[in-house]
């Protein structure tokens, strides 16, 4: 979640770049059809389309959706800013979730989390959110429980999910990101 | 003395040579229990189900039979909709994820199995995003369900039509609430309902009658329909049947996930036996038996357990932690829960400080925010605690931490007011002295002594 | 015109057994808890709570203690000594806006579990809540001060860091968004998307960091916006146009009228010391049920136009002076004299009350003159509660003959061009240049009489400014387009030398024709209800506050909605 928008103002958030294909909004029609109660419905999955394409989701993003939906743009910002899998700017092209709930906080994921913040070289910048690298190359965040308490620490890196991450291991994990 | 499983859901899990596509599952005897169920029909399910007392497996425990029979599909006009809960996200919790990603027919073939005994013609399986694999690997199971015949319209030509999609969830735990879930599902923030009138039997799912079950408990459909209602009772106890999904993590030499029947095995043997016992020579010091929101149980606590005695009366017997039966009346008794089957173990190095502060910034950040006392209370306890955590706690911080848990439990919308207060109210009570030492000592070496839990 | 209207049973006559507080009595079936302790005198406090919204049961203040009756063997309650069910007392608190009542149920509204789930709510409210109330438009009238004060503790335990929001939004044009007060209650939400059909409001973030707000670049604007400022229990939402202007508790309150329209919704007119501060909607379920649009709402600032007319003004070379009303009124009927009955056009404009346009009727009567219509004004209809009729008393004018819906008054002017029509008799304040007649035709007349509050392009012309009193100044009934009879009372006194209408009406006509029959408001009305059908048998104190209806409306107002 950014910084929360205060309405009355024109939205801080950057437009995203690139242009909606018809693949895509293919794509988009297919997820429509999931629901053939409420078109409504489909909000969430739209969501996760245009953030996977445009890597997150601005004004162009809600505003897309909700003509789609035929919904309020607000309707459809209530639910980014509500669910943190959501984020209203870029991110890393390697993006870092460390789970920070307790059975991986007692396995040690506070390091982790350090180890990494200090190889991507982040700093805290006030901003709700991940931590984003200059260069745009890496992003860190915590999350919550990951569900693989027995492995911990768990992280994801981008959609890959791994278990047991000590500091060797993150070492590794950034050494790997090309 | 090892003990050994009761591999029912788990019997593939981690076998050699499986794999989680159609034709492995096939080769296992997979789908086999649809044809039968397909021709028992409805209602001779839900009675199966009935009889074998299954509870719910996502933290609730409420009887499966019970829940199904608030819908009756021949008196129902509007459509019945089925939602599997996979929004597994109590701390602690590790074991849908395992079905998911292993052995993802199962799961499909009971929630089919499922949806046909309560007359669903439409059903979502709602997985949490994170399982950024899981939600492909069920599309893709559903796939070749489909085209095997066993999903879409006219199943295996029984006259029966069934389609089922997967939705993702985006990051809130809250989701996991049935209605909260509903809500989501809907294409809103994830609200829970006030209930009544918001019951998911009679405005569910678009104000229709819903189903909400977790992914355990589906699976064990299936078997129910195979080996029937009264053999299933007979694995466990009474009341509390089948087997259950523990998952172990924390302080243990042997974390994961075992499946174990009902109270056949001790809190004590589970750790002890079965994961390898407190590693680097430490001690138990607490232990949450059934995910975060699950009342903590301290070492050497002894609990006054009622149970039925050779005569049938009811009788008080007192009960060592290590001997609390894994099962949902027992760690009631103790004054906690099964919940989630989510074991996390804490030794005697951890400061409970820290836990309880890790874990109420869990709630304060899943707070959907909707009512006053969860909104405003939450993050209030978040808020003491790591002050606490940090070394500048106050002398009236217990008292008033309990003061605080104690006006949001029973007074929110949906249980999360409970799951977030009952850390508080179990850890504060139970180690109490430890809370004031940690006070009385403020100061940033109170912080230094201990490893931070809290980010 | 409401989806919702919590406080009106299914069937009121279907009644069951509650004991509120130890006192069983009977209320209808399903009535919410909240409703029913307000029906038995009880006060259950509640925030998000509203009947004419959706229920959500957010704010957890109406929980109470709920019991149901104790069953026995055979499924049949047990009954105690006073042959009443036998009560058992659930642990759990209750809701009581959720909860519709059953058969047997008992109901604790001041219970020590009460009493703490009430202080709970109102901790946890003030946790975050800034201290604003020395510079808050809702002192005085916030819910949070007042139920502070009865079920909150005086002191705080809260020593971390409040949650900091938005403050000072510029929400929309007329409302002003402070984040940091809202309790989240979703009011403005709920009554946004149900009444107005305008789903332009929404909270983002979560948990306790959760804000309302709209879109960004989208303006909260609809005509119905400032109901939210009411339906506000704090002063989170507040009136731009109210804004640091006067303090609640110094405020006069009058039941009054909006007049700026033909809908006629009920208002109550906040007032110090002769000045109109605010208007806000008063309960009418027959007309505007709680609510009324932005622009009636803020439409009373021309009272203090720097155009009010404050003294008489007589016409010499030329020019206007100011004179006394003796000699406003002589040289008025002197003029008139000199003018036959049949050479002269009246405006009796549909602003004036049915009072004031009775005696005029008289009046011209007296004189002779026929030829009387009155001014029609276009509105912004909506399907809500706006009229396209913007005059607030055209039926009246009608009903009283001195209306034909403005057609006479359309050949006035060419009347006036061609000598038929040699004077003109003005009230209502009504610029009849602006409505079509020419300025050079007005200069032709022999006598040109003007009565209205405001100077304006016609009043300019007159030989006679006779200063009138606006409708918060004066006392008087209208009849809204829907065939309501409704009642305002005076709230604020006329500026400078400006009168009422109707006695300057009865002045003139006592002047010209000598008839001085009617002295007040009542015999006004024993008059009018000997005369007027639909007038017959009603006095004013039968029209009470909530008017009567004297005509069968055609257009049913309870389906009213705006159109999405």
């Amino acid at each position: 979640m950014s910084t929360p928008l205060q309405a009355g103002m024109e939205s801080t958030v950057k437009p995203e770049s690139g242009e909606v294909t018809p693949a895509m909004e293919a794509k988009a029609d297919d997820l429509v059809s999931r629901y053939p109660v409420s078109k409504r419905s489909a909000v969430l999955p739209l969501l996760h389309l245009w953030q996977e394409t445009f890597g997150y989701i601005g004004p162009r993003g809600v505003e897309w959706i909700a003509k789609k939906l035929s919904l309020q743009e607000i309707q459809v910002l209530e639910l980014v800013t509500f669910y943190p899998w959501f984020r209203q700017r870029p991110y890393g092209k390697f993006h870092f979730r460390v789970c920070r709930t307790l059975p991986c906080a007692l396995g040690g994921s506070g390091k982790t989390f350090a180890t990494l913040q200090k190889l991507m070289n982040l700093k805290s910048d006030g901003h709700e959110g991940a931590m984003v690298s200059e260069d745009g190359r890496f992003s860190l965040e915590y999350s919550e429980c990951l569900a693989s308490c027995g492995t911990a620490p768990v992280i994801l890196r981008n959609d890959e999910f791994h278990q047991a991450v000590d500091e060797k291991r993150a070492t590794e994990l950034v050494a790997g990101c090309k | 003395m090892a003990f050994t499983e009761h591999r029912l859901i788990f019997k593939h899990i981690d076998a050699p040579g499986y794999t989680r596509d159609i034709t492995c599952y096939q080769k296992h005897g997979g789908y086999e229990m649809l044809k039968k169920g397909l021709t028992m029909g409805g209602p001779a399910i839900r009675e199966e189900v009935k009889k074998s007392q299954l509870r719910g497996r996502g933290g609730a425990g409420f009887p499966t039979g019970t829940k199904w029979s608030f819908i009756d599909p021949t008196k129902v006009t509007k459509p019945i909709y089925l939602i599997c809960n996979a929004d597994e996200s109590e701390p602690g919790t590790f074991k849908d994820r395992q079905i998911i990603y292993k052995d993802p027919h199962q799961l499909i073939e009971g929630m089919i199995l499922s949806c046909f005994a309560n007359g669903v013609k439409l059903a979502y399986l709602y997985i949490r995003c994170e399982f950024t694999e899981g939600w492909k690997i069920l599309e893709n199971a559903i796939e070749e369900a489909k085209a095997a015949g066993f999903l879409g319209k006219n199943i295996l030509k029984s006259g029966y039509d069934l389609e089922i999609y997967v939705h993702r969830g985006a990051g809130a735990y809250i989701c996991g609430e049935e209605t909260g879930l509903i809500e989501s599902l809907e294409g809103k923030r994830a609200y829970p309902r006030i209930k009544p009138p918001y019951f998911p039997a009679v405005l569910g799912l678009y104000m229709c009658p819903t189903i909400v079950n977790n992914v355990e408990t589906l699976c064990n459909v299936k078997h129910i329909v195979e080996m029937g209602g009264d053999a299933y009772a007979k694995i466990g106890r009474p009341n509390n049947t089948g087997t259950r999904l523990l998952c172990v993590s924390g302080d243990v030499v042997k974390p994961g996930y075992y499946e174990f029947p009902c109270g056949a095995i001790t809190l004590g043997q589970l750790i002890y036996n079965v994961c390898g016992g407190i590693p680097n020579g430490r001690r138990l010091k607490a232990v949450i038996p059934g995910g975060s929101s699950a009342k903590v149980l301290r070492a050497g606590e002894v609990y006054k357990i009622k149970e039925k005695d050779s005569q049938g009366n009811m009788v008080d017997r007192d009960v060592k932690l290590d001997d609390l039966r894994m099962d949902f009346d027992s760690l009631a008794g103790a004054g906690s829960m099964a919940g989630s089957g989510g074991v996390i173990v804490m030794d005697d190095s951890r400061d409970m400080a820290e836990c309880l502060a890790n874990i109420s910034t869990f709630y304060a950040h899943e707070s959907c925010g909707q009512c006053t006392p969860c909104r405003e209370g939450v993050l209030w306890l978040k808020k003491i605690l790591s002050r606490i955590a940090d070394g500048q706690g106050r002398d009236n911080d217990p008292d008033l931490l309990k003061d605080v848990a104690d006006r949001i439990a029973g007074r929110t919308i949906c249980a999360f007011g409970e799951a977030a207060a009952w850390p508080v109210q179990s850890f504060l009570g139970k180690f109490k002295e430890e809370f004031q030492i940690r006070i009385r000592r403020n100061g940033a070496a109170a912080k230094r002594d201990t490893v931070s839990l809290t980010h | 015109m409401n989806p919702w209207n919590h406080d009106v049973a299914k069937d009121e006559k279907d009644l069951i057994d509650v004991q509120v507080d130890g006192v069983w009595m009977q209320m209808p079936r399903g009535l919410n808890v909240v409703e029913v302790a307000h029906r038995s005198k009880k006060f259950i406090p509640h925030y998000c709570y509203h009947p004419k919204l959706s229920v959500v049961g957010n704010c957890r203040m109406c929980l109470f203690e709920m019991g149901t009756p104790k069953m026995g063997p055979d499924r049949k309650p047990i009954l105690g000594p006073d042959g009443k069910p036998e009560i058992a007392w659930m642990p759990r608190p209750q809701i009581g806006c959720a909860t519709g009542i059953t058969p047997g149920m008992g109901i604790r509204t001041d219970s020590a579990l009460v009493k703490d789930c009430r202080n709970g709510v109102m901790e946890f409210l003030l946790i975050n809540h800034p201290l604003d109330c020395t510079i808050c438009d809702q002192a005085g009238e916030c819910k949070l001060q007042e139920f502070s004060v009865e079920y909150g503790t005086g002191e705080s335990r809260f020593v971390e860091q409040k949650v900091r929001k938005p403050k000072n939004v510029d929400l929309g044009e007329r409302i002003v968004l402070d984040d940091e007060r809202c309790i989240l209650c979703s009011r403005c939400i709920r009554f946004s998307s149900e009444v107005v059909k305008d789903d332009v409001l929404g909270f983002v973030n979560r948990g306790s960091h959760s804000t309302l707000t709209a879109y960004p670049g989208k303006r909260f604007d609809n005509a119905y916006s400032l109901n939210t400022v009411d339906l506000c229990p704090v002063g989170a939402l507040t009136s731009k146009d109210f804004r640091f202007q006067m303090r609640v508790w110094f405020l006069k309150e009058t039941k009054g009228l909006c007049t700026s329209c033909g809908t006629g919704c009920n208002i109550t007119l906040g007032s110090r010391e002769g000045k109109v501060h605010r208007l806000t909607p008063r309960e009418n379920e027959s007309v505007n049920s709680q609510w009324m649009c932005d622009y009636g709402r803020l439409n009373f600032h021309y009272l203090d136009s720097k155009d009010r007319l404050h003294r008489p003004l007589l016409r010499a070379a030329g020019e206007q002076f100011p004179g006394t009303w003796g000699d406003a009124i002589q040289r008025s009927a002197e003029a008139l004299k000199k003018v036959n009955p049949e050479e002269l056009a009246v405006v009796a404009s549909a602003r004036l009350t049915n009072e004031e346009l009775f005696v005029l009727s008289r009046f011209l009567r007296e004189l002779g003159v026929t030829r009387v219509d009155m001014v029609p004004h276009q509105g912004q209809g909506d399907s809500f509660l706006r009229s396209g009729d913007a005059n607030p008393n055209s039926r009246g004018a009608e009903l009283l003959g001195l209306s034909s819906g403005g057609r006479k008054f359309g050949t006035w002017g060419a009347e006036i061009a061609s000598g038929k029509i040699r004077g003109l008799l003005i009230f209502g304040g009504e610029d009849v240049v602006a409505a079509g007649i020419p300025a050079s035709a007005l200069q032709s007349l022999d006598v040109l009489l003007f009565s209205g509050i405001l100077a304006n392009g016609t009043s300019r012309l007159a030989h006679v400014v006779l200063p009138a009193a606006a409708t918060a100044e004066k006392t008087g009934s209208m009849v809204n387009v829907h065939g309501r009879l409704q009642r305002m009372t005076r709230a604020v006194p006329a500026p400078g030398e400006a009168r009422e209408d109707w006695t300057i009406i009865r002045d003139l006509r006592e002047a010209c024709t000598g008839g001085n029959s009617l002295h007040s408001v009542e015999d006004v009305w024993k008059a009018m209800g000997a005369e007027v059908t639909q007038f017959a048998g009603l006095s004013w104190a039968k029209i009470g506050d909530l008017g009567v209806q004297i005509e069968n409306d055609l257009g049913a107002i309870h389906e009213k909605s705006v159109k999405a």
